[in-house]
């Protein structure tokens, strides 16, 4: 895990030094010439005249105590800019993805239990739709109904007042990212529910006479949701790059859009934390989801 | 092997075949959906060939008169701020998506292919590496990844196939790794080294070949993905650049400030995105449950 971490670190580093252009370029660029003398000032009050291992290392040492350096554009400290981003981007990924499980893992039992039905097919054909639109578009879709429709514009421009405006607020986005999501736990969850339901343990309940409903939701859903936490780690990571997208589109100022403003700016401090704060969310969700399946399952056991 | 699978289906089905067209019709009913799929893909790669030919105007003429002109019998899907057809835009906007996605899919496909291929066949300290590489770049997000390669390399058409292709090579080179490892002590393996053939032949020549169908599989799910990760990149303007005609950029450009006064901007773009997509997905599927029956849902 570590090792992965420190990996991505060198490679972010590196892919972010590859860029054709740094802060200095962009900020005479606007000014319309360029004095060299100021440009290498500039350069090396920022330490970008330093070779790429010292800024690495520095970047490094930083990190270890919580010092992510200053932002190139607003000049802030990286961490002031980050921290109230954060809490944004998080409700939005949580309330995603619940409303994914929430849709998702229930529309997939359904389809598994009514297989070849005209309802499987048209709730199947929905989710692959949902994998299909992108989230972008969907989101764009939905401010133009609420434009046309409600006279309304449901994007962030005030920040919310209290819970309830809050919960208004970020739950159209985070339909439109969650659509996807919940389309991908439908699937797996149907596929999964229908391969449990040909085992032998199933046959033995119906023998004895188990009800239909204790069938499916006692004796299958239980073993058939197994799979299905995998893929929710897994579309935890997909959420973040879903949100990169509607978090622009809503006009949110979560962490996820300023990621896409600071790679614009060259704005390297805060491109390369946000990139790594990405990295060790979706390491650790992974990890999670891990140790979920060990408690889920008693048959999965982790050496130590 | 998949070959043989689909003659058992087809004496199974009591169908009476012969021929390309009969085999394909029996498909198309076994899987309409997928036939859905596969017409959709084939007039989007029709219209990306012939786009020329095929569209009205020129994608690229502006005319000031016909600014944000809303659909006509001229301009059919309307025109955007620079009197520029919506059609033609689109057509051409085809030949766009789907030369990235194709592009990047063979690019990550084949660096994928050669990653897995010689992981899993050579094993040893080759492999750990790699395994170690892929874990590291699975740790992000694909449209991160994405979005930061296309970032640093530059905006160009070239440059936004590298930055799609690179974040597909894991999943290629894993599942032509978890192959190649149960295929290398297969006994034909055995014999072909026994024969004398070289490492590279045996791998080249008679693992491959068994891999090729999980491959086709993965391939058209990943177009699907590539194409909307090309959509997002120029969306966010990182992707393809002016003067190409891209779906994605065409949306960002009429976001917000068009949607009141031209929606058609807005519904186009996006409907053209989600029918290729979709094609792809519904033909991958079916692709999936013919080539490889294990997955089978």
């Amino acid at each position: 895990m570590v090792l992965t971490l420190v990996g991505i670190s060198i490679i972010i580093f590196v892919l972010l030094r590859l860029m054709p252009g740094n802060i200095a370029d962009i900020m005479f660029d606007s000014a319309g010439f360029v004095d060299p003398a100021e440009k290498a000032k500039i350069e090396k009050e920022l330490g970008l005249d330093l070779p790429i291992p010292v800024q690495y290392f520095h970047w490094i040492k930083g990190m270890l105590v919580w010092d992510l350096g200053f932002s190139y554009v607003s000049e802030m400290p990286a961490v002031d800019e980050l921290g109230p981003r954060i809490p944004i981007t998080a409700k939005l990924a949580a309330l995603a993805l619940g409303f994914s499980i929430l849709f998702g893992l229930p529309l997939g039992v359904i389809c598994a239990v009514k297989q070849d039905t005209a309802l499987d097919y048209t709730l199947r054909v929905i989710s692959l739709s949902g994998l299909s639109l992108p989230s972008f578009w969907l989101g764009l879709l939905i401010l133009m109904f609420f434009v046309t429709y409600l006279n309304d514009i449901p994007i962030y421009l005030d920040p919310p007042e209290n819970l309830w405006d809050e919960l208004v607020l970020y739950s159209i986005p985070a339909a439109a990212v969650g659509f996807r999501s919940s389309a991908l736990i439908m699937r797996l969850t149907r596929s999964s529910m229908l391969e449990v339901m040909r085992q032998d343990y199933i046959r033995t309940a119906r023998s004895k006479g188990a009800s239909d409903n204790s069938i499916n939701y006692h004796h299958a859903l239980k073993n058939a949701v197994l799979p299905v936490t995998t893929i929710i780690g897994i579309e935890a990571a997909f959420l973040i790059g879903g949100l990169i997208i509607t978090e622009t589109v809503f006009n949110i100022p979560g962490v996820a859009h300023f990621l896409v403003e600071a790679i614009l700016m060259r704005d390297y401090p805060i491109v390369q934390s946000l990139v790594m704060l990405i990295a060790l969310v979706t390491v650790l969700i992974n990890f999670g989801v891990d140790l979920l399946y060990a408690v889920l399952d008693p048959r999965i056991k982790y050496a130590d | 092997m998949a070959d043989i699978d689909h003659q058992a289906e087809l004496i199974k089905a009591g169908a009476h075949v012969s021929g390309l067209w009969d085999k394909t019709m029996f498909y198309a009913r076994r899987y309409p959906l997928g036939a859905i799929g596969a017409v959709i893909m084939v007039i989007f790669v029709f219209s990306a060939i012939f786009a020329d030919v095929l569209a009205p105007h020129d994608p690229l003429q502006t005319k000031a008169r016909a600014s944000l002109s809303p659909p006509t019998t001229e301009f059919v899907l309307g025109a955007d701020m620079m009197g520029r057809d919506m059609l033609s835009r689109i057509i051409h906007g085809a030949r766009i998506s789907l030369t990235v996605g194709v592009a990047s899919i063979l690019l990550g496909g084949f660096i994928g292919v050669f990653i897995g291929l010689m992981s899993g066949y050579l094993m040893g300290w080759f492999d750990l590496l790699m395994q170690r590489l892929i874990d590291i770049m699975q740790a992000l997000p694909l449209l991160v990844l994405a979005l930061v390669m296309a970032a640093s390399l530059g905006p160009s058409l070239e440059n936004t196939v590298l930055a799609i292709s690179i974040p597909l090579i894991p999943n290629v080179a894993r599942v032509v790794r978890s192959s190649t490892l149960s295929l290398r002590e297969m006994p034909f393996v055995e014999a072909a080294r026994a024969a004398g053939m070289s490492e590279m032949r045996v791998a080249v020549r008679h693992v491959l070949p068994n891999i090729l169908a999980p491959l086709i599989v993965l391939f058209t799910a990943q177009l699907g993905a590539a194409i909307l990760v090309e959509a997002s990149l120029s969306f966010l303007g990182l992707g393809v650049p002016e003067p190409h005609p891209s779906w994605g950029r065409m949306l960002s450009e009429s976001a917000a400030e068009y949607v009141r006064v031209a929606p058609w901007l807005v519904i186009f773009p996006g409907l053209a995105i989600s029918l290729a997509v979709f094609g792809a997905n519904l033909f991958g599927d079916a692709l999936r449950d013919i080539l490889d029956p294990r997955q089978r849902s």
